[in-house]
């Protein structure tokens, strides 16, 4: 009996690598299969529901205002006038600002604990990288604007307008009063608040690289950096774009840690350090002073939906432009 | 001679010029590179640690003074008058745990349907849409969950706010679990499937079990970003200056109670903020450790 039921056992096993044809397969399977689609289009219905309700939300600011909302930076509840494209110039500065510096900074982390750290520092600076990419994002929000805002506005800013304030293009840059708060400030807080996000992903990528591979690289006489550039970064490409991903995803759309720093001022100007807005941060404060159905509230979601095209424009860039990257130097 | 020459075309296995000797220029170049990567790498490791030890500083000399038995016994209160965060502190907690059980469950579905059984369009898209759920601001999650629950229904509740928490664990779970299922070498797999094992056993008992580590990190890095979330609180379960544990009603949460109370001029509710900011990170950081140290044991 139990040897007939070991001859039959193929049979299944072919039907499962083909899962459209469902006939000779365990039963078990089946509801597995059905669970797990079930859930993949529980995730589709999720998002379509979400584009859905901001752009329905968002239909009447469109409609009211048209292409102009894009082009003006007006936000005057008063006279019932607005534009979205102070907050949209300053959700790209500080997450572009954000980015730069954190990708550096997460990669070098993410090597120095899998390839330079002994095993026991290791696990010691890994668990505190972890606990920082645990501190909740309000969190960052006090701390930038208790610790981080008085360092730019006495040290960081002035040092600044210094050393580039009289070159001609950078100079626009540093220019204004260094109050401490801007699109700077702001995007140094997302970079402290993403590095570690985008550690702890990267590291446990590099962590499952096979050693086999790493020890043949190094048997070969390759230097530690040639083995993380040349082995384990094109082993692991698409994880470690998926870990710059979750970074910019939490950048862009972060609101708690840069409404505390950012200055909210719609007003745009050459200036990083310039009090901004992001569209974030300027939902978060307007929501509440915008009942449902009125126009602002419309604003609000028009704006929402304009920072979400933003946030799936820069998925789809950053995937576009690592991946051909990489395959041009292979 | 002729040979000679041809030796140094093809293989150039010259000892000393071909960077793989200590006197080469290639091998200099090679070792500086390799020398300036490690250093770099020491100073981006010095600021992630010097990061975490000031934020880590400020929550206990500025959170630390205002900690005392009424934080918990008590709850909010007008300024002036002793108040706590007892309400907040259990508000939280519900919330979060609701929408860990909702998100974390369907994410570990989801994730193993793109790592084993994703194998046309439909995968494709379901992992791009998740991509982009993870991308997906979690404020708008807020604004989404207003419009679907809190504007029909008539007014704010603690299971809209465990609603959108769960939307921003889901893709992250999602994320980790497809990630390091896809880590977990075919061998095994066909080991599994070679017993005669059923695919869903070989699925939940092997490969998830390979990737356990990995796929816990991931469920860790959702409840420490859900715990924390201030901005889809704002607009879903919008906060209760009451005691309350029904998530029918509005509730109170700790971010969203530090986020109303650290902008304020009173000075007793900015220094609760400040407690309630210490209580929310190091409750966060402990369930950190206490989980991680718990791996380390069960691997040993």
């Amino acid at each position: 009996m139990s040897n007939t039921a070991a001859m039959t056992e193929p049979a299944p096993q072919k039907s499962a690598e083909n899962p459209r044809s469902g006939a000779g397969e365990h039963k078990g399977d089946r509801l597995f299969r059905y669970a797990v689609i079930g859930s993949g289009l529980t995730v589709l219905a999720t998002l379509g529901g979400i584009i859905i309700v901001m752009m329905v939300g968002g239909a009447k600011a469109f409609g009211t205002f048209g292409p102009a909302f894009l082009t003006t930076s007006v936000w005057n509840p008063v006279t019932q006038h607005f534009g979205a494209l102070a907050p949209v110039v300053g959700t790209v500065l500080t997450s572009v600002i954000g980015l730069l510096l954190a990708v550096p900074v997460a990669f070098g982390a993410a090597f120095w604990l899998t390839q330079l750290a002994s095993s026991r520092m290791a696990s010691v600076v890994g668990m505190a990288v972890q606990l920082l990419a645990a501190v909740p994002s309000i969190i960052f929000g006090m701390w930038g604007f208790f610790v981080i805002v008085p360092i730019m506005a006495h040290y960081v800013e002035p040092t600044l307008q210094h050393s580039i304030g009289k070159l001609p293009v950078l100079g626009a840059l540093v220019k204004g009063a260094p109050f401490g708060t801007g699109l700077l400030t702001g995007g140094i807080i997302l970079a402290v608040m993403v590095t570690p996000f985008i550690t702890a992903v990267m590291r446990d990528v590099f962590a499952s690289v096979p050693a086999v591979l790493k020890e043949s690289a190094f048997g070969l006489g390759a230097t530690r950096w040639e083995v993380m550039h040349k082995v384990m970064l094109p082993w692991s490409r698409s994880a470690v774009v998926g870990s710059i991903v979750l970074g910019m995803g939490r950048a862009m759309g972060e609101t708690m840690a840069v409404t505390f720093v950012i200055g909210n001022s719609n007003h745009i100007s050459w200036s990083l350090f310039a009090p901004g807005n992001t569209i974030a941060s300027l939902i978060a404060l307007e929501f509440p002073e915008s009942p449902a159905g009125s126009l602002k509230l419309s604003g609000l979601m028009a704006l929402g939906t304009i920072l979400m095209a933003l946030s799936f424009l820069a998925l789809c860039t950053s995937r576009l432009l690592i991946g051909s990257g990489t395959k041009e130097k292979r | 001679m002729p040979g000679h020459s041809s030796e140094m075309v093809s293989g150039g296995k010259n000892p000393g010029r071909d960077g793989w000797t200590s006197s080469g220029r290639l091998a200099m170049r090679r070792r500086l590179t390799d020398r300036i990567a490690t250093i770099l790498s020491y100073a981006a490791t010095a600021v992630s640690i010097i990061a975490l030890s000031s934020i880590l500083w400020t929550l206990l000399v500025r959170g630390l003074p205002g900690l005392s038995l009424i934080t918990f016994t008590h709850s909010t209160a007008s300024p002036g008058m002793q108040g706590g965060l007892a309400n907040a502190i259990i508000g939280s907690i519900i919330q979060t745990v609701l929408s860990i059980m909702i998100g974390a469950p369907l994410g570990l579905l989801c994730g193993i349907y793109l790592a084993d059984y994703g194998r046309g369009t439909l995968s494709q898209i379901i992992r791009f849409v998740s991509d982009m759920l993870l991308s997906a601001p979690s404020i708008l999650i807020g604004l989404f969950i207003y419009q679907l629950l809190v504007v029909p229904t008539g007014h704010f509740s603690g299971y809209a706010g465990a609603l959108a928490l769960a939307i921003l664990a889901l893709p992250i779970v999602v994320r980790t679990t497809e990630d390091m299922l896809r880590l977990v070498p075919v061998s095994m797999r066909e080991a599994g499937i070679a017993l005669g094992a059923a695919k869903w056993r070989v699925t939940l008992f092997i490969c998830l079990r390979a990737a356990q580590s990995g796929v816990m990190t991931g469920i860790l890095l959702a409840v420490a970003r859900v715990s924390g979330e201030t901005a889809p609180l704002l607009f879903t379960s919008l906060g209760n200056l009451d005691w309350s544990v029904n998530p029918a009603g509005p509730m109170a949460s700790l971010p969203v109670t530090i986020y109303q109370y650290a902008g304020s001029s009173y000075d007793d509710w900015v220094q609760l903020a400040w407690t309630g900011a210490l209580l929310v990170t190091f409750g966060v950081l402990a369930i950190n450790i206490a989980v991680r140290t718990g791996f380390g044991r069960n691997r040993t």
